[in-house]
């Protein structure tokens, strides 16, 4: 069973790595790195079978801190669309030296 | 001063002579003295100051001879047309420098013959050396500042001493009006200092700082009147040239040193048997040795340099480029006697170079006109007879040629220093400024008003000439006399010289002697002619003012006319029974007897009937020479230069030095000058320093810059892809470390 739920957070973390190197969008980029937070919280809770309750305490404490994160990058993306009127990667290049 | 022991025992060590270190003191005392009191004057600018004043400056200038040499290189000179009868002004320090600076020399020959005094009453037979302190002490390599005494350097002491004195006196009077009046006897007193460590010195590098230290007096000195640009070029080509000879005298000082293990005289000739005679070796040390003597002494290949050094003053021409300096060389190997002694082939060499020479120069010296140029040529030539001298092994015989020679041709140099000094002050009474004071075709008719300088001036003609019982005739056939000697049977006569058996080498030396000898009497002969007789042809307003020096400078001419014509009783040969025989020959018995014994070996002397045979022909040609120049040369033929039409054919050739100068130029100068231009300068310089190494790497850092530059290009996504594969390659690596 442990492997079965191992698997499928392999396949959903792969999943989010792709959709943040390949898509342009920035929203998408930011649903992709919450799909890759949810993926590691599956792996934590199915490991927690083995190693006692702290692996489920911590997606408590990842849920806690992808919602303030949420809250941030939207603000971000939308002060960066009020800016620019583009989420595309591709038109944000601020951090050029 | 004394701070290691002289050597005890030695017979001259509680004698005035424990004073030799004050011989070259006394000159460097004056050089100080006289280069304070110079820069003195110089500090205090202002139009009073003489020293102020470059040389061509009109204002303050002289109307001594200083000028009169300034007309030498051509007549292109016109600064002082505007500047006729602005008053004589002399240096403010002028009485006190004439105190010091002839005052030094005549402490030092003082002392020279206090020393030669004690030296005559002691067995000689090991030289008194006198180490003053230790100045390269390096591992097994000990270099002393020592001086040594023995008769070879007693010799030149008393000759550099006697003869600089006289010429200093001269200069008193022939440089009473330059603005550069302490300068110039700073110079020469620095001058004097140095020849005397050069053959004080008892090691050859301390003889070496000497060698090095008269090079760069005679550069300041032909330099003198530096404002003058053709004056600087001489002053730098006799600098540079000399660069190449003492670049030989450095490989055979490293040569020794490598081979014998020490450098001092002592040293080396108890270390003499490491050196297989006759060996490679050997050979090698006295070749380079001698590279260093031909650009000293101005010997072919190097000898450009010494006519070009006329542009100095002409009692520096007298003590520097004729008596003292340019001897060096033939000092340098009576003082290697030992050596060269073992080097057959290197003494040919010598030999034959310096019969080259004096035939070579000799027929340049018939065609010059400017009389400086004729006396440069001819010192040249007796320099070539010099090392003839010693290169056949007859050291006592070429020393002593140097001896008489510093005798007539001081007296030369300085009698025409007189002509000139009298020539330029006419010309500047007739407010002439376009005709050149040195050519002899403005000169003409001088003894009615220079009869003391006529009389004294052709005293030194007959000695150099070799007319019997004068100096000259002396000392050359005693030249002459040993080179045929020496062709009949010796070491020298039974090796070779590239294939050519020695002594065929030396009859053709002897006879290239005494065709010399025989040009020596014409172009003597003819410089007398065209300067002292015939009619005058200075025109008709500077002649009324010509009138011989003053006695401070005729004085010293007496003195060395007295030398120049009783000098060959220092060493009678003994066909000449006028008073004791070979005196020089016994003095120097100690230094070079052995070697002119090793070098003489499987020979004998001349049968009587033989010499005199060669006496009865060297005087025979002597006195051609002469008749040969009273018939064919007509001074009353002469015009002045500015009239005189261009020589043609094989004499317009000699008037231009054989175009040597030119063929150096077009064969090595101007090679240099393009390849240092274009090669090293455009190519090395700008291409590969400038463009490859500090505009490369400049380069270099601004393209890496760039790259990485292009690395943080504000794309997340790339970003994204770097870390990904970032911690892919890590995951990698960490799994093949489990």
């Amino acid at each position: 069973m442990i492997a079965e739920a191992l698997t499928l957070s392999a396949v959903l973390f792969a999943i989010g790595v792709i959709g943040v190197l390949t898509r342009r969008n920035a929203i998408i980029v930011f649903m992709c790195v919450e799909l890759m937070l949810n993926a590691v919280n599956l792996s934590f809770v199915a490991l927690s079978k083995l190693y006692g309750a702290t692996g489920q305490v911590f997606v408590i404490f990842v849920m806690t801190v992808a919602a303030a994160e949420a809250a941030v990058g939207l603000a971000i993306i939308i002060s960066i669309f009020r800016h620019q009127e583009s989420v595309n990667l591709k038109d944000i290049n601020l951090l050029r030296g | 001063m004394l701070q290691a022991p002289t050597p005890t025992g030695h017979p001259l060590s509680d004698t005035v002579a424990q004073f030799v270190w004050l011989l070259p003191l006394l000159p460097l005392l004056g050089f100080v003295l006289n280069g304070a009191l110079s820069l003195k004057a110089a500090a205090k600018i202002g139009p009073s100051d003489p020293s102020a004043n470059g040389h061509d400056h009109g204002d303050a200038h002289s109307d001594g001879a200083g000028a009169a040499v300034h007309h030498t290189e051509a007549d292109h000179d016109d600064s002082h047309i505007s500047h006729d009868d602005h008053p004589v002004v002399r240096h403010r320090y002028a009485g006190l420098v004439s105190l010091i600076g002839p005052g030094v020399l005549v402490l030092a020959f003082g002392l020279a013959v206090a020393i030669f005094t004690a030296m005559r009453s002691v067995d000689m037979a090991q030289p008194f050396v006198d180490t003053l302190f230790r100045w390269m002490p390096v591992s097994d390599m000990r270099i002393d500042v020592a001086l040594q005494l023995d008769p070879l350097s007693m010799v030149m002491v008393l000759v550099i001493t006697g003869i600089g004195a006289l010429i200093h006196i001269f200069s008193v009077g022939y440089m009473q009006d330059d603005p550069g009046y302490p300068r110039y006897f700073a110079y020469l007193n620095l001058f004097v200092f140095f020849m005397l460590l050069l053959v004080l010195g008892a090691n050859y590098p301390v003889m070496f700082v000497g060698w090095e230290g008269v090079g760069l007096c005679s550069y300041l000195l032909i330099g003198f009147w530096f404002s003058d640009k053709a004056n600087a070029d001489a002053g730098k080509k006799a600098f540079i040239v000399n660069r190449i000879g003492d670049f030989g005298f450095l490989i055979a000082m490293f040569l020794l040193f490598a081979n014998t293990g020490a450098l001092d005289f002592a040293g080396i000739a108890a270390n003499i048997d490491k050196l297989p005679a006759g060996g490679a070796v050997v050979t090698a040390i006295c070749l380079f040795f001698f590279l260093g003597c031909t650009g000293k002494s101005a010997q072919i290949p190097l000898y450009i340099w010494l006519p070009d050094a006329m542009a100095g003053p002409t009692p520096v021409s007298a003590l520097i480029h004729a008596a003292t300096m340019v001897t060096a060389g033939v000092y340098l190997i009576a003082r290697s006697s030992l050596l060269f002694s073992m080097a057959p082939v290197a003494s040919l060499t010598v030999a034959l170079v310096g019969g080259l020479t004096a035939l070579f120069a000799a027929t340049i010296g018939l065609k010059q006109w400017d009389i400086k140029k004729v006396l440069a040529y001819s010192t040249v030539s007796q320099l070539g007879y010099m090392f003839v001298g010693v290169g056949v092994g007859a050291y006592t015989a070429g020393v002593f040629h140097l001896v008489t020679h510093a005798f007539f041709k001081a007296l030369l140099f300085l009698g025409s220093g007189s002509i000139i000094f009298a020539m330029h002050r006419a010309y500047h009474a007739a407010h002439n400024h376009s005709d050149d004071a040195q050519d002899m075709r403005n000169m003409g008719g001088l003894k009615k008003y220079m009869p003391v300088t006529w009389v004294l001036m052709w005293v030194a003609t007959l000695a150099i000439a070799g007319i019997p019982v004068f100096s000259g005739f002396v000392s050359k056939d005693a030249i002459l006399g040993a080179v045929f000697e020496r062709a009949q049977g010796s070491t020298l006569a039974s090796s070779a010289l590239l294939g050519i058996p020695g002594s065929t080498i030396l009859y053709i030396v002897y006879a290239f002697g005494l065709a010399a000898a025989l040009l020596t009497a014409i172009y003597m002969t003819r410089m007398m002619l065209y300067t002292f007789h015939g009619p005058n042809r200075t025109g008709a307003g500077a002649e009324a003012s010509l009138r011989e020096a003053p006695w401070i400078m005729t004085g010293p001419l007496v003195v060395l006319g007295v030398l120049s014509a009783v000098g060959g009783w220092l060493n009678l040969p003994e066909f000449l029974p006028l008073g004791p025989q070979g005196v020089f020959d016994k003095w120097l018995e100690p230094v070079v007897g052995d070697a002119t014994t090793r070098i003489a070996a499987g020979g004998g002397a001349l049968a009587p009937s033989t010499e005199q045979a060669l006496i009865g022909t060297a005087v025979a040609i002597a006195i051609a020479g002469i008749a040969i120049a009273v018939v064919r040369l007509k001074p009353a033929a002469l015009v002045p230069k500015k009239n005189s039409p261009e020589a043609t054919g094989f004499a317009k050739v000699l008037e231009h030095k054989y175009y040597v100068d030119e063929a150096y130029d077009k064969a090595i100068v101007q090679p240099v000058v393009n390849g240092s231009k274009y090669i090293l300068w455009k190519g090395v310089d700008v291409g590969i320093i400038d463009g490859l190494f500090v505009n490369g790497a400049a380069l270099f850092a601004r393209a890496a810059g760039w790259m990485g530059s292009q690395l943080q290009s504000g794309q997340i996504g790339t970003y994204a892809w770097v870390l990904v594969l970032g911690v892919i390659a890590l995951l990698g690596a960490f799994a093949r470390v489990h």
